[in-house]
């Protein structure tokens, strides 16, 4: 083994491409801003969601985010958790996009309240029933604690805290999943919902989206910034990405093959499956085809070429957003069942499919997280050492390595 | 001389008699005694109502009307988004082809599910078991219009004017039958169950379940009645005849 040490390099900063990359961000930012005063001066009742349909396209995309946040974390834990070396030196930027996404899809979220001038209540007050306060602590608690984690990968003298910060890092992001598949899993009234298999089925997503964020940034960024990136790691993160993808279509199937044996969830499996329209086309053409199925065979060739993993990368992304839709808006488009076995009408569409048209601002906005946590990505890793000068093969292979009693090891 | 001093006493005595009893004897009883103001909610009531489907038809909308009158619910021709607090609907058995109507509100539930899932304790239940909202602290995240069994939960969507008093609404709040609080504390009967017995098939009786000499609870251990899914044991204080 030997042992060379290298360094991570801070993306320079104040260049032509940094400042167009990060105004176009930010425009976008200042767009999905402008989305929000419009909805929250008008009221929700210019968007597309209704008192049927109560969360819409701002949700789809803050949980997706969301649940990356955590996925995106993963490549830090596979390297310091389970003792991956070769993962390790891309730990910092690993934690520094968790952040980043979770930062993006709470800021939709939070924009998307009925009274987001309320967030401090939500701060003061908890009902610790709910999942959702749970959710609030763990949301913020996961900045300290990868915030901690980052820092004692970045700071040599916090080297002794560096394991236990790590797992700590790893089982947060593991309860936050859980706690955010949870907020459907713990919904008694909806058939769509109300299953414990939505945590695993949550946390197995998070793997697979979190992943695919985290390759597409990385390949980007080198190319971007002309660093080398080998293409054997590449591909390693492809394989792994292919088990991400094929644990998320495992407990896909479990969750609909476990419905279809309950006797009263028929009519809404029959729903997404079968008969209900864009939410049965994206099941099956985007989530399952184009967001699995066809990833899962680009990333499992054995001579993957970086192109089939971008490719790979960008379809888990957007099957991972039909995904999401599927479940949110299908599940709220499903009528609620009041009297089993009948047939009911009324002024307040029951008995109804709920029809949901997600509204341009609702897009803008939900696009704003995006740019945000991608902004917040580029300038965390300007101001700090964050990404490894180079990621190549031979005598390009420059890493820095920590071993658990965090003395620096060799790479590569 | 006896016969008129005998008259006389018996005047005097159902004179005496009547002003004793009349306080605790009306013709038509109030549903409740007013409630002081300062005084809090007590657990000793338990709120609730029986609703008999062989009296409600399927055209007659008195207890909805009255409920937009009372709380002060304009209707804005959006009906996707206008807040509806309470809403007939319309059941048929399609093997059977029977037919019925009811109306369904907030089932004001003993274990409300919006309760539970509320982040900030805005959504909450008296200690005489009506189901409430606090605008104060509600964020509008609306997980308690995904979590109700009962859909009977509506969001503001837009801003509010011509507001009543007893009835403040925001945009951008949740809302939703208070079972008229407002009402009950003060010793009268919820807006539907006064229209319904007014101008419509009187099918809905109010009083206090907690109390086994109330009318509901002589009724309901007497009479078959159930609730709107039962199954998931969310215990709400709205009992149905004839579904």
């Amino acid at each position: 083994m030997s042992s060379h040490r290298v360094d991570y390099l801070a993306i320079p900063a104040w260049t032509k491409g940094w400042l167009t990359i990060l105004g176009g961000l930010a425009a976008v930012i200042a767009i999905a801003g402008l989305s929000v005063l419009y909805m929250e001066h008008q009221g929700h009742w210019v968007t597309g969601m209704t008192n049927q349909v109560v969360w819409g396209m701002p949700h789809v995309f803050a949980i997706f985010l969301i649940v990356a946040a955590s996925g995106a974390l993963n490549v830090a834990s596979i390297g310091s958790v389970f003792g991956r070396e070769v993962y390790q030196p891309l730990g910092r930027l690993s934690a520094l996009m968790a952040m980043a996404l979770l930062a993006g899809g709470l800021g939709v979220l939070v924009l998307d309240l009925g009274r987001p001038d309320r967030l401090i209540v939500a701060m003061t007050h908890f009902n610790f029933k709910s999942i959702f306060a749970w959710n609030v602590i763990l949301y913020s608690g996961f900045f300290a604690v990868v915030g901690f984690y980052l820092w004692t990968m970045i700071d040599w003298r916090m080297k002794k805290v560096y394991k236990p910060a790590a797992i700590t890092a790893f089982l947060w992001r593991l309860i936050l999943t859980t706690g955010t598949g949870s907020i459907f899993g713990f919904l008694m009234a909806r058939d769509a919902y109300n299953s414990a298999v939505m945590a695993p089925l949550f946390i197995a997503m998070s793997f697979a989206f979190g992943l695919a964020l985290f390759i597409l940034f990385l390949m980007g960024s080198s190319t971007a910034l002309a660093r080398p990136l080998s293409q054997e790691l590449l591909r390693k993160k492809g394989r792994l990405l292919g088990l991400f993808i094929a644990a998320n279509l495992y407990f896909v199937a479990i969750q609909h093959v476990t419905a279809l044996y309950q006797a009263d969830r028929g009519p809404v499996e029959a729903f997404i499956l079968l008969h209900g329209g864009v939410y049965t086309w994206l099941f099956w053409g985007a989530q399952i085809a184009l967001g699995g199925i066809v990833p899962l065979i680009l990333v499992l060739r054995p001579q993957a070429t970086r192109c089939h993993l971008r490719a790979a990368s960008v379809l888990v992304v957007l099957g991972g957003m039909a995904q999401i839709y599927v479940i949110l808006i299908g599940g709220q488009a499903f009528p609620l069942t009041l009297f089993p076995g009948m047939e009911v009408s009324s002024s307040f569409a029951d008995g109804q499919v709920n029809a949901y048209v997600p509204t341009l601002a609702e897009i803008l906005l939900g696009l704003g997280g995006f740019a945000l946590a991608l902004l917040l990505t580029i300038i965390g890793a300007s101001a700090f050492r964050i990404l490894p000068q180079s990621l190549g093969d031979g005598e390009e292979a420059t890493a820095e390595v920590i071993d658990a009693e965090g003395e620096p090891l060799a790479a590569q | 001389m006896n016969h008129d001093t005998t008259r006389r006493d018996l005047l005097k005595a159902a004179a005496v008699g009547a002003v004793t009893i009349a306080p605790g004897l009306t013709l038509i009883a109030p549903a409740a005694q007013a409630r002081a103001l300062g005084q809090p909610a007590s657990a000793t009531n338990r709120w609730g109502l029986l609703i008999d489907t062989s009296k409600c038809d399927s055209g007659c909308t008195a207890c909805v009307d009255a409920c937009k009158t009372e709380m002060g619910l304009p209707a804005l021709d959006r009906p996707a988004t206008d807040a509806q607090y309470i809403r007939k609907v319309d059941v048929t058995d399609l093997k059977t082809g029977n037919q019925h109507s009811l109306p369904v509100m907030c089932q004001h539930c003993a274990h409300p599910p919006c309760v539970d899932v509320c982040p900030t304790g805005a959504s909450m239940k008296r200690a005489d078991g009506i189901v409430l909202v606090d605008r104060h602290i509600c964020i509008g995240c609306r997980y308690c219009m995904m979590a109700c069994p009962y859909k009977a939960r509506s969001f503001a969507h837009e801003d509010q004017t011509d507001q009543k008093a007893v009835n403040p609404r925001g945009k951008g709040c949740v809302e939703g039958c208070t079972l008229c609080a407002h009402r009950i504390d003060a010793g009268g009967q919820p807006a539907c169950v006064e229209a319904c017995s007014k101008d419509g098939g009187a099918a809905m009786l109010f009083g206090d379940l907690n109390d086994p000499k109330s009318e509901i609870s002589q009724r309901i251990s007497k009479e078959a009645t159930s609730r709107i899914r039962a199954d998931l044991g969310v215990e709400p204080a709205i009992r149905y005849q004839g579904i």
